[in-house]
């Protein structure tokens, strides 16, 4: 039989290196998400302030992240940064934050959204009941924003984990860096170049399918029918 | 004896439109009152007012000896001795019945779960829900889930309870499951403020009817008094509008008021 190629994947400690890759992949993703959640919860509630400075601010700090590419973000940081401040910033340090602005923004404006979509009344018939303000949050608002927000965060999370790929452009060494050094190593066998992608692809996916799936499965399951609005 | 709560003169006003110009009223132990008004009368934010829901703008507010207008950091400790449903159906979708109907005495007044669960079991029952505790509030229809609505308000032991326009949303096959309990609450001698536009309930359940227009009581009276013969010209009107009359079936009218008979027939 033909050696199609695919077996470069399994040659000495090639299939380990490209593991290693992915965990620096997914070093970066999860330190995002987590910064994003966090700090994302903060710019959620400070686009809900009445303070026009503060809503002005998310504002243009959505819109900035919204529109700039995020390559162009991260070259501005990784390089721009060096040359203009003189600050080396590591490649993953440099990532990681290039993803956070982005990943707290929209997290911040996910929050808020399902926040202000709770109707109402919900906060109202709470109050009736004679809760507290601390205990209508806790009871009442609060799980249910979890409920709305979290199919969506999840999607963001796999967002995230996708665009993880671009940081190879400023010399992080993660899976699909790891894959082009593997091909560049085996210039000799062509094939070589679409079973390593291949097997890249594959990775991606076996990691943000199953996020996928979940993000689906709790956006069913935490539906509160169309009744809940009420006509 | 001493009114359960009083409103003198209270004034409420949305960006400059006077929605409430000056009402006042009492409200007895064991007496219920319906008010009922055109839309935009300011009967609901009335009710909104008594409940701490909208701040007045002048005038005030008593629970019995205690001043509850005005007041800011104790507002929750108020509400739990006003009980208050609303139009829509506002149980919590992401809790069970049960839970639903626990949320308030076990959480605001701190009682015993167990207590709690026992009396809201017997509630249910009585409204017909008693097979019904586990389920989610989706799976329930508007009749019932405003019949739960109202169990939820009756466990915090209200010493008033106020209803805003509860069948206004609802299917009309449903409204009299639903306008059925409340009957029955009246009955059990729960003091009631109810807002509605149904004037057959109306009729039934009231001690007093208090008819509003323009941000004022403009009529009050008994049941009888008011739907047989409003003594204004606007109460009439109102009353009016609820019946209908077809120049094909001239001579059939429903009961409406005596001028308009008198110019058919002439």
């Amino acid at each position: 039989m033909p050696d199609l190629g695919i077996s470069v994947l399994f040659r000495g400690i090639n299939f380990q290196r490209l593991l290693l890759g992915l965990w620096v992949t997914l070093r970066i993703a999860l330190i995002t998400i987590g910064v994003s959640l966090v700090l994302g919860l903060l710019f959620g509630l400070l686009m809900l302030r009445k303070n026009r400075l503060s809503r002005g601010f998310c504002r243009l700090w959505l819109e900035i992240v919204r529109f700039m590419p995020q390559l162009v973000l991260l070259y501005l940081v990784y390089f721009g940064f060096a040359r203009l401040f003189g600050w080396n910033l590591d490649g993953e340090l440099s990532a990681v934050l290039v993803f956070s602005f982005w990943g707290t923004a929209e997290m911040g404006d996910l929050f808020r959204g399902a926040l202000t979509s709770i109707p109402k009344h919900q906060r109202e018939s709470a109050a009736a009941l004679g809760l507290t303000r601390a205990q209508i949050n806790r009871y009442i608002l609060l799980p249910q924003t979890a409920r709305r927000l979290l199919p969506q965060a999840i999607n963001l999370s796999t967002r995230i984990i996708k665009t993880t790929a671009l940081v190879k452009m400023i010399n992080v060494t993660e899976v699909l860096k790891v894959g082009q050094q593997i091909i560049g190593q085996y210039y000799r066998e062509p094939a070589a170049a679409f079973w390593v992608y291949a097997a890249v692809f594959l990775l991606y996916f076996l990691i943000c399918w199953p996020i996928s799936l979940l993000a689906g499965w709790l956006e069913k399951r935490y539906q509160d029918g169309p009744a809940a609005g009420a006509a | 004896m001493e009114p359960i709560l009083r409103v003198k003169e209270i004034q409420k006003s949305f960006d400059g439109t006077g929605v409430l110009r000056g009402v006042s009223l009492e409200i007895h132990e064991g007496e219920v009152i319906v008010i009922i008004g055109p839309s935009g009368c300011g009967k609901s934010t009335l009710l909104r007012c008594i409940n701490g829901l909208e701040k007045i703008d002048g005038g005030e507010i008593w629970l019995r000896d205690q001043k509850i207008s005005g007041l800011e950091k104790d507002l929750h400790l108020v509400r739990q001795k006003i009980g208050m449903v609303f139009q829509s159906y506002d149980l919590f979708p992401h809790m069970k019945v049960m839970d639903n109907l626990l949320l308030g005495p076990t959480k605001a007044l701190k009682r015993p779960p167990e207590e709690v669960r026992a009396e809201a079991m017997e509630m249910l029952k009585r409204v017909g829900l008693g097979d019904r505790a586990d389920a989610l509030p989706r799976t329930l229809s508007g009749g019932q889930k405003q019949r739960v609505a109202l169990v939820r308000a009756m466990l915090m032991h209200p010493q008033l309870l106020l209803l805003d326009e509860i069948t206004a949303a609802l299917d009309p096959e449903m409204v009299s499951e639903v306008l059925n309990v409340v009957i029955d609450l009246a009955e059990q001698g729960m003091t009631m403020a109810i807002v509605t536009h149904e004037m057959r309930f109306a009729e039934a359940v009231a001690d007093r009817v208090l008819f509003m227009e323009q941000g004022v009581i403009a009529e009050e009276g008994t049941p009888e008094e008011f739907f047989r013969e409003p003594r204004t010209e606007r109460a009439r009107r109102f009353l009016q509008s609820f019946t209908y009359a077809s120049a094909r079936k001239l001579g059939k009218r429903p009961l409406g008021s005596g001028e308009q008979r008198e110019e058919a027939e002439t």
